[in-house]
Protein backbone atom coordinates (compact mmCIF):
# COMPACT_ATOMS: atom_id res chain seq x y z
CA UNK A 1 0.00 0.00 0.00
CA UNK A 2 1.40 3.37 -0.97
CA UNK A 3 1.52 6.18 1.50
CA UNK A 4 -1.49 8.41 1.09
CA UNK A 5 -1.81 11.95 2.32
CA UNK A 6 -4.72 12.65 4.61
CA UNK A 7 -5.30 15.90 2.68
CA UNK A 8 -6.25 14.13 -0.54
CA UNK A 9 -4.93 14.75 -4.01
CA UNK A 10 -5.13 18.53 -3.94
CA UNK A 11 -2.57 18.74 -1.17
CA UNK A 12 0.63 20.48 -2.23
CA UNK A 13 3.70 19.21 -0.47
CA UNK A 14 5.58 21.96 1.35
CA UNK A 15 8.67 21.74 -0.86
CA UNK A 16 6.57 22.30 -3.93
CA UNK A 17 4.81 25.25 -2.46
CA UNK A 18 5.62 28.68 -3.84
CA UNK A 19 5.35 31.85 -1.82
CA UNK A 20 4.71 35.36 -3.00
CA UNK A 21 7.15 38.06 -2.13
CA UNK A 22 5.50 41.32 -1.19
CA UNK A 23 7.36 44.53 -0.70
CA UNK A 24 5.59 46.53 2.00
CA UNK A 25 7.01 50.01 2.11
CA UNK A 26 9.29 52.01 2.37
CA UNK A 27 6.52 54.47 1.61
CA UNK A 28 3.12 53.01 2.02
CA UNK A 29 -0.05 54.81 3.06
CA UNK A 30 -0.74 52.25 5.76
CA UNK A 31 2.66 52.38 7.44
CA UNK A 32 3.12 55.62 9.29
CA UNK A 33 6.68 56.48 8.51
CA UNK A 34 9.40 55.00 6.39
CA UNK A 35 9.37 51.28 7.08
CA UNK A 36 10.21 48.62 4.58
CA UNK A 37 9.36 44.99 5.09
CA UNK A 38 9.89 42.31 2.50
CA UNK A 39 7.25 39.73 3.26
CA UNK A 40 7.00 36.13 2.19
CA UNK A 41 3.31 35.49 1.78
CA UNK A 42 1.32 32.32 1.63
CA UNK A 43 -1.86 33.77 0.27
CA UNK A 44 -2.72 36.34 2.89
CA UNK A 45 -0.64 34.74 5.65
CA UNK A 46 2.80 36.09 6.43
CA UNK A 47 5.50 33.42 6.44
CA UNK A 48 8.45 35.66 7.15
CA UNK A 49 9.36 39.33 7.19
CA UNK A 50 12.64 41.08 6.62
CA UNK A 51 12.65 44.66 7.83
CA UNK A 52 15.01 47.24 6.37
CA UNK A 53 15.57 50.36 8.41
CA UNK A 54 17.77 53.42 8.18
CA UNK A 55 15.87 55.38 5.54
CA UNK A 56 15.95 58.52 7.64
CA UNK A 57 19.22 57.90 9.47
CA UNK A 58 20.71 61.32 10.21
CA UNK A 59 23.81 60.32 12.19
CA UNK A 60 22.71 62.10 15.36
CA UNK A 61 25.37 60.44 17.46
CA UNK A 62 28.11 61.73 15.18
CA UNK A 63 26.51 65.18 14.96
CA UNK A 64 26.31 65.41 18.74
CA UNK A 65 30.06 64.96 19.02
CA UNK A 66 30.55 68.42 17.50
CA UNK A 67 27.77 70.21 19.32
CA UNK A 68 27.75 71.94 22.69
CA UNK A 69 25.03 70.69 25.00
CA UNK A 70 22.60 73.45 24.04
CA UNK A 71 22.79 72.46 20.42
CA UNK A 72 22.13 68.82 21.17
CA UNK A 73 18.60 69.61 22.42
CA UNK A 74 17.17 70.24 18.93
CA UNK A 75 18.60 66.87 17.83
CA UNK A 76 16.67 65.13 20.57
CA UNK A 77 13.46 66.76 19.28
CA UNK A 78 13.78 64.69 16.19
CA UNK A 79 14.01 61.31 17.88
CA UNK A 80 10.42 60.64 18.85
CA UNK A 81 8.86 63.69 17.25
CA UNK A 82 5.42 62.84 18.61
CA UNK A 83 6.59 63.67 22.12
CA UNK A 84 9.63 65.92 21.73
CA UNK A 85 9.31 67.57 25.17
CA UNK A 86 10.09 64.26 26.91
CA UNK A 87 13.22 63.88 24.80
CA UNK A 88 14.30 67.46 25.48
CA UNK A 89 13.77 67.21 29.20
CA UNK A 90 15.47 63.82 29.31
CA UNK A 91 18.53 65.42 27.75
CA UNK A 92 18.43 68.38 30.16
CA UNK A 93 18.24 65.94 33.07
CA UNK A 94 21.24 64.02 31.76
CA UNK A 95 23.33 67.18 31.52
CA UNK A 96 22.14 68.30 34.94
CA UNK A 97 23.20 64.97 36.39
CA UNK A 98 26.66 65.43 34.87
CA UNK A 99 26.88 69.03 36.06
CA UNK A 100 25.51 68.10 39.47
CA UNK A 101 22.84 70.77 39.28
CA UNK A 102 19.74 70.34 41.40
CA UNK A 103 16.56 71.95 40.21
CA UNK A 104 13.90 73.63 42.36
CA UNK A 105 10.67 71.74 43.01
CA UNK A 106 8.76 74.12 40.82
CA UNK A 107 10.91 73.21 37.82
CA UNK A 108 10.33 69.51 38.50
CA UNK A 109 6.56 69.99 38.65
CA UNK A 110 6.51 72.16 35.55
CA UNK A 111 8.51 69.50 33.74
CA UNK A 112 6.19 66.77 34.92
CA UNK A 113 3.17 68.68 33.61
CA UNK A 114 4.80 69.12 30.22
CA UNK A 115 6.09 65.57 29.97
CA UNK A 116 2.72 64.12 30.84
CA UNK A 117 1.02 66.37 28.29
CA UNK A 118 3.51 65.04 25.76
CA UNK A 119 2.75 61.47 26.78
CA UNK A 120 -0.97 62.11 26.30
CA UNK A 121 -0.33 63.62 22.87
CA UNK A 122 1.84 60.69 21.84
CA UNK A 123 -0.57 58.02 23.05
CA UNK A 124 -3.50 59.87 21.46
CA UNK A 125 -1.78 59.83 18.08
CA UNK A 126 -0.96 56.15 18.41
CA UNK A 127 -4.41 55.08 19.51
CA UNK A 128 -6.34 57.35 17.18
CA UNK A 129 -4.28 56.14 14.24
CA UNK A 130 -4.79 52.55 15.27
CA UNK A 131 -8.48 53.35 14.99
CA UNK A 132 -7.95 54.69 11.48
CA UNK A 133 -6.02 51.62 10.44
CA UNK A 134 -8.88 49.44 11.56
CA UNK A 135 -11.42 51.63 9.80
CA UNK A 136 -12.62 54.04 12.48
CA UNK A 137 -11.88 57.51 11.17
CA UNK A 138 -14.20 59.49 13.42
CA UNK A 139 -12.28 59.06 16.65
CA UNK A 140 -9.12 60.14 14.92
CA UNK A 141 -10.50 63.52 13.89
CA UNK A 142 -11.72 64.22 17.44
CA UNK A 143 -8.47 63.19 19.08
CA UNK A 144 -6.30 65.17 16.69
CA UNK A 145 -8.22 68.21 17.83
CA UNK A 146 -7.10 67.42 21.38
CA UNK A 147 -3.54 66.97 20.23
CA UNK A 148 -3.76 70.43 18.69
CA UNK A 149 -4.77 71.81 22.10
CA UNK A 150 -1.68 70.21 23.64
CA UNK A 151 0.46 71.68 20.87
CA UNK A 152 -1.05 75.07 21.68
CA UNK A 153 0.19 74.58 25.22
CA UNK A 154 3.72 73.81 24.01
CA UNK A 155 3.53 76.87 21.83
CA UNK A 156 2.65 78.95 24.86
CA UNK A 157 5.80 77.72 26.64
CA UNK A 158 8.39 77.32 23.93
CA UNK A 159 6.96 78.95 20.82
CA UNK A 160 7.13 75.76 18.77
CA UNK A 161 4.64 73.00 18.26
CA UNK A 162 6.21 69.82 16.94
CA UNK A 163 9.97 70.04 17.45
CA UNK A 164 9.69 71.98 20.65
CA UNK A 165 13.26 72.45 21.96
CA UNK A 166 11.49 73.09 25.25
CA UNK A 167 13.19 74.33 28.40
CA UNK A 168 16.86 74.64 29.14
CA UNK A 169 19.51 72.95 31.17
CA UNK A 170 18.48 74.04 34.67
CA UNK A 171 14.83 74.77 34.02
CA UNK A 172 12.85 76.98 31.71
CA UNK A 173 13.43 80.28 29.96
CA UNK A 174 10.34 81.77 31.60
CA UNK A 175 7.60 80.86 34.00
CA UNK A 176 4.22 79.60 32.83
CA UNK A 177 2.40 82.55 31.31
CA UNK A 178 -1.14 83.53 32.42
CA UNK A 179 -2.36 82.41 29.04
CA UNK A 180 -0.80 79.00 29.60
CA UNK A 181 -2.60 78.65 32.93
CA UNK A 182 -5.86 79.59 31.25
CA UNK A 183 -5.36 77.11 28.40
CA UNK A 184 -4.22 74.31 30.68
CA UNK A 185 -7.27 74.74 32.93
CA UNK A 186 -9.49 74.71 29.86
CA UNK A 187 -7.78 71.54 28.63
CA UNK A 188 -8.02 69.78 31.99
CA UNK A 189 -11.70 70.66 32.25
CA UNK A 190 -12.71 69.64 28.75
CA UNK A 191 -10.38 66.84 27.73
CA UNK A 192 -11.52 63.99 30.03
CA UNK A 193 -15.08 64.13 28.72
CA UNK A 194 -14.03 64.17 25.07
CA UNK A 195 -11.49 61.45 25.72
CA UNK A 196 -14.06 59.18 27.35
CA UNK A 197 -16.30 59.79 24.36
CA UNK A 198 -13.48 58.56 22.10
CA UNK A 199 -12.97 55.61 24.40
CA UNK A 200 -16.66 54.69 24.23
CA UNK A 201 -16.51 54.91 20.42
CA UNK A 202 -13.64 52.49 20.03
CA UNK A 203 -12.55 50.37 22.97
CA UNK A 204 -15.49 47.99 23.36
CA UNK A 205 -16.58 48.36 19.77
CA UNK A 206 -17.30 44.92 18.39
CA UNK A 207 -15.75 45.57 14.99
CA UNK A 208 -12.63 47.05 16.53
CA UNK A 209 -12.21 44.20 19.01
CA UNK A 210 -12.59 41.61 16.29
CA UNK A 211 -9.75 43.29 14.44
CA UNK A 212 -7.29 43.69 17.32
CA UNK A 213 -7.76 40.98 19.94
CA UNK A 214 -4.99 38.37 19.64
CA UNK A 215 -3.30 40.25 16.86
CA UNK A 216 0.49 40.49 17.08
CA UNK A 217 0.89 39.05 20.57
CA UNK A 218 4.17 38.71 22.44
CA UNK A 219 4.82 36.91 25.71
CA UNK A 220 6.28 38.63 28.75
CA UNK A 221 9.48 36.51 28.61
CA UNK A 222 10.04 37.29 24.95
CA UNK A 223 9.29 40.96 25.48
CA UNK A 224 11.84 41.18 28.30
CA UNK A 225 14.42 39.29 26.30
CA UNK A 226 13.89 41.67 23.40
CA UNK A 227 14.36 44.60 25.82
CA UNK A 228 10.87 45.93 25.17
CA UNK A 229 9.97 48.99 27.17
CA UNK A 230 7.08 51.26 27.89
CA UNK A 231 3.47 50.46 27.00
CA UNK A 232 4.50 47.54 24.77
CA UNK A 233 6.28 45.81 27.63
CA UNK A 234 3.52 46.63 30.09
CA UNK A 235 0.90 45.25 27.69
CA UNK A 236 2.74 41.94 27.91
CA UNK A 237 2.34 42.06 31.69
CA UNK A 238 5.62 43.45 33.04
CA UNK A 239 5.11 46.51 35.21
CA UNK A 240 8.42 48.20 34.42
CA UNK A 241 8.09 51.96 34.41
CA UNK A 242 11.14 54.21 34.82
CA UNK A 243 8.96 56.84 36.52
CA UNK A 244 8.29 54.44 39.38
CA UNK A 245 11.45 52.39 39.44
CA UNK A 246 14.00 55.20 39.20
CA UNK A 247 12.00 58.36 39.84
CA UNK A 248 13.35 61.52 38.28
CA UNK A 249 11.81 65.00 38.35
CA UNK A 250 9.99 64.30 41.66
CA UNK A 251 7.77 61.60 40.16
CA UNK A 252 7.79 59.97 43.60
CA UNK A 253 5.50 62.78 44.79
CA UNK A 254 2.60 61.68 42.64
CA UNK A 255 0.09 58.96 43.10
CA UNK A 256 -0.54 56.99 39.93
CA UNK A 257 -0.87 53.43 38.73
CA UNK A 258 1.01 51.43 36.13
CA UNK A 259 -1.57 49.86 33.80
CA UNK A 260 -0.57 46.40 32.61
CA UNK A 261 -2.01 43.98 30.09
CA UNK A 262 -1.89 40.21 29.95
CA UNK A 263 -1.52 39.00 26.37
CA UNK A 264 0.74 41.63 24.85
CA UNK A 265 -1.50 41.81 21.79
CA UNK A 266 -2.66 44.84 19.87
CA UNK A 267 -5.77 45.23 22.00
CA UNK A 268 -3.75 45.19 25.22
CA UNK A 269 -1.34 47.76 23.86
CA UNK A 270 -4.29 49.95 22.93
CA UNK A 271 -5.93 49.61 26.34
CA UNK A 272 -2.67 50.16 28.24
CA UNK A 273 -2.16 53.40 26.33
CA UNK A 274 -5.74 54.47 26.98
CA UNK A 275 -5.26 53.87 30.70
CA UNK A 276 -1.92 55.63 30.71
CA UNK A 277 -3.62 58.70 29.33
CA UNK A 278 -5.97 58.61 32.34
CA UNK A 279 -3.02 58.17 34.71
CA UNK A 280 -1.15 61.02 33.03
CA UNK A 281 -4.18 63.24 33.55
CA UNK A 282 -4.14 62.32 37.24
CA UNK A 283 -0.47 63.25 37.45
CA UNK A 284 -1.01 66.56 35.68
CA UNK A 285 -3.86 67.45 38.03
CA UNK A 286 -1.77 66.62 41.08
CA UNK A 287 1.25 68.53 39.81
CA UNK A 288 -0.77 71.54 38.73
CA UNK A 289 -2.83 71.78 41.90
CA UNK A 290 0.29 71.51 44.07
CA UNK A 291 2.56 73.59 41.85
CA UNK A 292 5.12 74.90 44.36
CA UNK A 293 6.16 78.52 44.49
CA UNK A 294 9.74 79.24 43.63
CA UNK A 295 12.10 79.90 40.84
CA UNK A 296 11.54 78.50 37.38
CA UNK A 297 15.20 77.66 36.87
CA UNK A 298 18.10 76.29 38.86
CA UNK A 299 20.85 78.51 40.13
CA UNK A 300 23.61 77.60 37.70
CA UNK A 301 24.72 80.82 35.98
CA UNK A 302 27.56 79.12 34.16
CA UNK A 303 25.16 77.00 32.16
CA UNK A 304 21.84 78.84 32.26
CA UNK A 305 21.50 81.78 29.89
CA UNK A 306 21.22 85.14 31.69
CA UNK A 307 18.10 87.27 31.37
CA UNK A 308 17.79 89.18 28.15
CA UNK A 309 17.55 92.58 29.90
CA UNK A 310 20.80 91.84 31.70
CA UNK A 311 22.48 90.82 28.47
CA UNK A 312 21.61 94.21 26.99
CA UNK A 313 22.63 96.16 30.06
CA UNK A 314 25.51 94.41 31.76
CA UNK A 315 28.88 93.38 30.41
CA UNK A 316 29.19 90.23 32.55
CA UNK A 317 25.82 88.91 31.47
CA UNK A 318 26.74 89.56 27.85
CA UNK A 319 29.99 87.65 28.25
CA UNK A 320 28.21 84.67 29.81
CA UNK A 321 25.50 84.77 27.20
CA UNK A 322 28.14 84.71 24.49
CA UNK A 323 30.14 81.95 26.13
CA UNK A 324 27.12 79.71 26.55
CA UNK A 325 25.66 80.36 23.11
CA UNK A 326 29.00 79.82 21.38
CA UNK A 327 29.57 76.68 23.41
CA UNK A 328 32.65 77.95 25.22
CA UNK A 329 31.52 76.40 28.49
CA UNK A 330 33.23 73.12 29.15
CA UNK A 331 31.31 70.19 30.58
CA UNK A 332 32.96 68.35 33.47
CA UNK A 333 34.56 65.05 32.57
CA UNK A 334 32.49 62.03 33.44
CA UNK A 335 30.29 59.28 32.24
CA UNK A 336 26.59 59.25 32.90
CA UNK A 337 23.59 57.21 31.87
CA UNK A 338 20.22 58.73 32.52
CA UNK A 339 16.89 57.43 31.39
CA UNK A 340 13.39 58.79 31.39
CA UNK A 341 10.12 57.08 30.64
CA UNK A 342 9.52 58.23 27.08
CA UNK A 343 6.17 57.69 25.44
CA UNK A 344 7.59 54.47 23.97
CA UNK A 345 9.50 53.38 27.03
CA UNK A 346 12.91 53.78 28.55
CA UNK A 347 14.61 56.56 26.64
CA UNK A 348 18.23 56.61 27.74
CA UNK A 349 21.08 59.01 27.19
CA UNK A 350 24.57 57.64 27.62
CA UNK A 351 26.93 60.57 27.72
CA UNK A 352 30.70 60.34 27.91
CA UNK A 353 32.34 63.68 28.45
CA UNK A 354 36.09 64.17 28.32
CA UNK A 355 35.84 67.62 29.87
CA UNK A 356 35.50 69.39 26.53
CA UNK A 357 32.75 71.60 25.18
CA UNK A 358 30.96 68.80 23.36
CA UNK A 359 30.11 65.23 24.33
CA UNK A 360 32.95 62.84 23.56
CA UNK A 361 30.35 60.24 22.80
CA UNK A 362 26.59 60.38 23.10
CA UNK A 363 24.44 57.34 22.64
CA UNK A 364 20.67 57.36 22.59
CA UNK A 365 18.91 54.30 23.91
CA UNK A 366 15.94 54.44 21.60
CA UNK A 367 13.08 52.15 22.59
CA UNK A 368 11.57 51.98 19.09
CA UNK A 369 14.84 50.78 17.60
CA UNK A 370 15.19 48.05 20.16
CA UNK A 371 11.68 46.63 20.07
CA UNK A 372 11.12 46.90 16.34
CA UNK A 373 13.42 43.90 15.88
CA UNK A 374 10.72 41.68 17.37
CA UNK A 375 8.25 42.75 14.68
CA UNK A 376 8.95 39.90 12.20
CA UNK A 377 8.38 37.38 14.97
CA UNK A 378 5.18 39.06 16.11
CA UNK A 379 3.56 39.04 12.68
CA UNK A 380 4.63 35.57 11.62
CA UNK A 381 1.57 33.53 10.78
CA UNK A 382 -0.71 36.55 10.88
CA UNK A 383 -2.68 38.17 8.08
CA UNK A 384 -1.24 41.07 6.13
CA UNK A 385 -3.86 43.45 7.47
CA UNK A 386 -2.94 42.38 11.02
CA UNK A 387 0.69 43.25 10.34
CA UNK A 388 -0.39 46.82 9.66
CA UNK A 389 -2.31 47.00 12.94
CA UNK A 390 0.58 45.47 14.88
CA UNK A 391 3.01 48.03 13.51
CA UNK A 392 0.57 50.79 14.28
CA UNK A 393 -0.02 49.64 17.85
CA UNK A 394 3.70 49.27 18.58
CA UNK A 395 4.03 52.98 17.88
CA UNK A 396 7.33 52.68 16.07
CA UNK A 397 8.38 56.24 15.27
CA UNK A 398 10.70 56.42 12.29
CA UNK A 399 12.74 59.26 13.77
CA UNK A 400 13.46 57.30 16.90
CA UNK A 401 14.06 54.10 14.97
CA UNK A 402 16.74 55.52 12.71
CA UNK A 403 18.20 58.35 14.82
CA UNK B 1 18.67 40.25 49.64
CA UNK B 2 18.76 43.02 47.21
CA UNK B 3 21.82 43.34 45.06
CA UNK B 4 24.41 45.96 45.74
CA UNK B 5 27.79 46.91 44.35
CA UNK B 6 29.74 44.80 46.84
CA UNK B 7 27.77 41.62 46.22
CA UNK B 8 28.00 41.90 42.43
CA UNK B 9 31.71 42.68 42.47
CA UNK B 10 32.65 39.98 44.96
CA UNK B 11 30.58 37.33 43.18
CA UNK B 12 32.19 38.22 39.87
CA UNK B 13 35.70 38.27 41.34
CA UNK B 14 35.12 34.92 42.93
CA UNK B 15 33.72 33.36 39.76
CA UNK B 16 36.04 35.01 37.22
CA UNK B 17 39.20 35.94 39.13
CA UNK B 18 41.25 36.58 36.00
CA UNK B 19 38.65 38.34 33.89
CA UNK B 20 37.82 41.32 36.09
CA UNK B 21 40.24 44.10 35.20
CA UNK B 22 38.98 47.11 37.10
CA UNK B 23 35.93 48.37 38.92
CA UNK B 24 34.91 51.90 39.79
CA UNK B 25 31.80 53.86 40.60
CA UNK B 26 30.59 56.59 38.32
CA UNK B 27 27.45 58.53 39.30
CA UNK B 28 26.30 55.81 41.72
CA UNK B 29 26.61 53.16 39.05
CA UNK B 30 29.16 50.38 39.28
CA UNK B 31 31.41 50.06 36.23
CA UNK B 32 33.32 46.85 35.71
CA UNK B 33 35.97 46.46 33.06
CA UNK B 34 36.17 42.88 31.91
CA UNK B 35 38.45 40.78 29.78
CA UNK B 36 36.91 40.72 26.27
CA UNK B 37 37.81 37.04 25.90
CA UNK B 38 35.41 36.15 28.69
CA UNK B 39 32.58 38.55 27.98
CA UNK B 40 30.06 35.92 26.87
CA UNK B 41 30.69 33.75 29.93
CA UNK B 42 30.41 36.72 32.28
CA UNK B 43 27.23 38.01 30.64
CA UNK B 44 25.67 34.58 30.69
CA UNK B 45 26.55 34.19 34.36
CA UNK B 46 25.05 37.59 35.17
CA UNK B 47 21.87 36.76 33.29
CA UNK B 48 21.37 33.20 34.48
CA UNK B 49 22.71 33.13 38.01
CA UNK B 50 19.81 33.12 40.46
CA UNK B 51 21.22 35.84 42.60
CA UNK B 52 22.52 38.08 39.80
CA UNK B 53 19.48 37.74 37.53
CA UNK B 54 20.23 40.60 35.14
CA UNK B 55 17.20 39.91 33.02
CA UNK B 56 17.13 43.14 31.03
CA UNK B 57 19.73 44.36 28.57
CA UNK B 58 19.19 48.10 28.62
CA UNK B 59 21.76 49.13 26.11
CA UNK B 60 24.75 47.96 24.14
CA UNK B 61 27.07 50.36 22.43
CA UNK B 62 30.72 51.20 21.91
CA UNK B 63 33.14 54.06 22.22
CA UNK B 64 36.34 54.81 20.35
CA UNK B 65 39.34 56.11 22.27
CA UNK B 66 42.19 56.26 19.73
CA UNK B 67 44.82 57.28 22.29
CA UNK B 68 44.53 54.03 24.26
CA UNK B 69 46.90 51.91 22.22
CA UNK B 70 45.90 48.28 21.95
CA UNK B 71 42.48 48.78 23.48
CA UNK B 72 40.96 51.53 21.40
CA UNK B 73 37.38 50.35 21.21
CA UNK B 74 35.28 49.81 24.28
CA UNK B 75 32.14 47.72 23.99
CA UNK B 76 29.75 48.86 26.69
CA UNK B 77 26.85 46.91 28.13
CA UNK B 78 24.22 48.44 30.37
CA UNK B 79 22.37 45.68 32.14
CA UNK B 80 19.53 45.90 34.61
CA UNK B 81 18.18 43.54 37.25
CA UNK B 82 14.51 44.50 37.25
CA UNK B 83 13.68 42.51 40.38
CA UNK B 84 16.11 44.41 42.58
CA UNK B 85 16.23 47.50 40.38
CA UNK B 86 19.99 47.37 40.11
CA UNK B 87 21.91 48.67 37.11
CA UNK B 88 25.41 47.65 36.09
CA UNK B 89 27.74 48.84 33.35
CA UNK B 90 30.27 46.47 31.83
CA UNK B 91 33.09 47.46 29.54
CA UNK B 92 35.33 45.33 27.41
CA UNK B 93 38.21 47.01 25.59
CA UNK B 94 39.32 45.50 22.31
CA UNK B 95 42.00 46.57 19.81
CA UNK B 96 40.97 48.56 16.75
CA UNK B 97 43.14 46.38 14.52
CA UNK B 98 41.20 43.25 15.50
CA UNK B 99 37.82 44.35 16.85
CA UNK B 100 36.26 40.98 17.64
CA UNK B 101 34.15 40.08 20.65
CA UNK B 102 31.66 37.32 21.34
CA UNK B 103 28.00 38.06 20.72
CA UNK B 104 25.39 38.54 23.41
CA UNK B 105 22.51 37.91 21.04
CA UNK B 106 22.10 34.35 22.27
CA UNK B 107 21.77 35.62 25.84
CA UNK B 108 19.34 38.47 25.23
CA UNK B 109 17.44 38.43 21.94
CA UNK B 110 17.39 42.22 21.94
CA UNK B 111 21.16 42.35 21.57
CA UNK B 112 20.78 41.38 17.92
CA UNK B 113 20.07 44.81 16.47
CA UNK B 114 22.08 46.64 19.10
CA UNK B 115 25.13 44.66 17.98
CA UNK B 116 24.33 45.31 14.34
CA UNK B 117 24.19 49.01 15.11
CA UNK B 118 27.53 48.83 16.94
CA UNK B 119 29.06 46.94 14.04
CA UNK B 120 27.64 49.48 11.63
CA UNK B 121 29.11 52.44 13.48
CA UNK B 122 32.35 51.05 14.91
CA UNK B 123 33.15 47.93 12.93
CA UNK B 124 33.07 45.70 16.00
CA UNK B 125 32.64 42.14 14.76
CA UNK B 126 30.47 40.13 17.10
CA UNK B 127 31.57 36.55 16.90
CA UNK B 128 28.62 34.19 16.59
CA UNK B 129 26.07 36.85 15.65
CA UNK B 130 23.42 35.31 13.40
CA UNK B 131 23.13 38.18 10.94
CA UNK B 132 25.88 40.76 11.25
CA UNK B 133 25.11 43.33 8.56
CA UNK B 134 24.91 47.08 8.45
CA UNK B 135 21.61 48.36 9.75
CA UNK B 136 21.38 52.15 9.63
CA UNK B 137 24.00 53.12 7.06
CA UNK B 138 23.94 52.14 3.40
CA UNK B 139 25.24 48.67 2.62
CA UNK B 140 28.04 49.82 0.32
CA UNK B 141 29.59 52.14 2.89
CA UNK B 142 33.26 51.36 3.33
CA UNK B 143 34.04 53.06 6.63
CA UNK B 144 32.73 52.82 10.16
CA UNK B 145 31.58 56.38 10.67
CA UNK B 146 31.66 56.79 14.45
CA UNK B 147 35.40 56.09 14.65
CA UNK B 148 37.20 59.25 15.62
CA UNK B 149 39.43 59.39 12.53
CA UNK B 150 36.45 60.42 10.43
CA UNK B 151 35.77 64.11 11.02
CA UNK B 152 32.21 65.33 10.94
CA UNK B 153 32.99 68.12 8.50
CA UNK B 154 35.14 68.11 5.41
CA UNK B 155 38.54 69.32 6.64
CA UNK B 156 39.50 70.66 3.22
CA UNK B 157 36.90 73.41 3.34
CA UNK B 158 38.33 76.90 3.48
CA UNK B 159 35.14 78.94 3.89
CA UNK B 160 34.80 78.03 7.54
CA UNK B 161 37.38 79.19 10.06
CA UNK B 162 37.23 76.93 13.08
CA UNK B 163 38.74 79.60 15.33
CA UNK B 164 35.46 81.49 15.16
CA UNK B 165 33.50 78.48 16.26
CA UNK B 166 35.60 77.54 19.25
CA UNK B 167 36.75 74.31 17.68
Amino acid sequence: MTEQSIFGEDFVKPEEKQYNTLNLGPTHPATHGVFQNILQMDGEIIISAEPTIGYIHRAFEKLAERRPFYQVTPITDRLNYCSSPINNIGWHLTVEKLLNVSTPKRVDYMRVIIMELARIADHLVCNAVLGVDSGALTGFTYMFQERERIYDLYEEIAGARLTTNIGRVGGFERDFTPRFHEKLKEFLAGFPKRFEEFDSLITRNRIFMDRVVNVGPISAEKALSYSFAGPNLRAAGVDYDVRVMNPYCSYQDFDFMIPVGTHGDTFDRFVVRQNEIRESLKIINQAYNNLPEGNFHADCPEFYLPKKEDVYNSMEALIWHFKIVMGEVDLPAGEVYHSVEGANGELGYYLISDGGRTPYRLHFRRPSFIYYQAYPEMIKGQMLSDAILTLSSMNVIAGELDA
Amino acid sequence: MALNNDIVLSRLQEKFPDAIREAYINFDQLNIEIDPAHNAAILRFLKEDEEMNFNYLTDLTAVHMPEQTGKEIGVIYHIHNLYDNYRLRLKAWIPESEPVIATASSIWLGANWMERETYDNFGVRFDGHPDLRRILNVDHMEIFPLLKQYPLEDSSREDKDDRFFGR
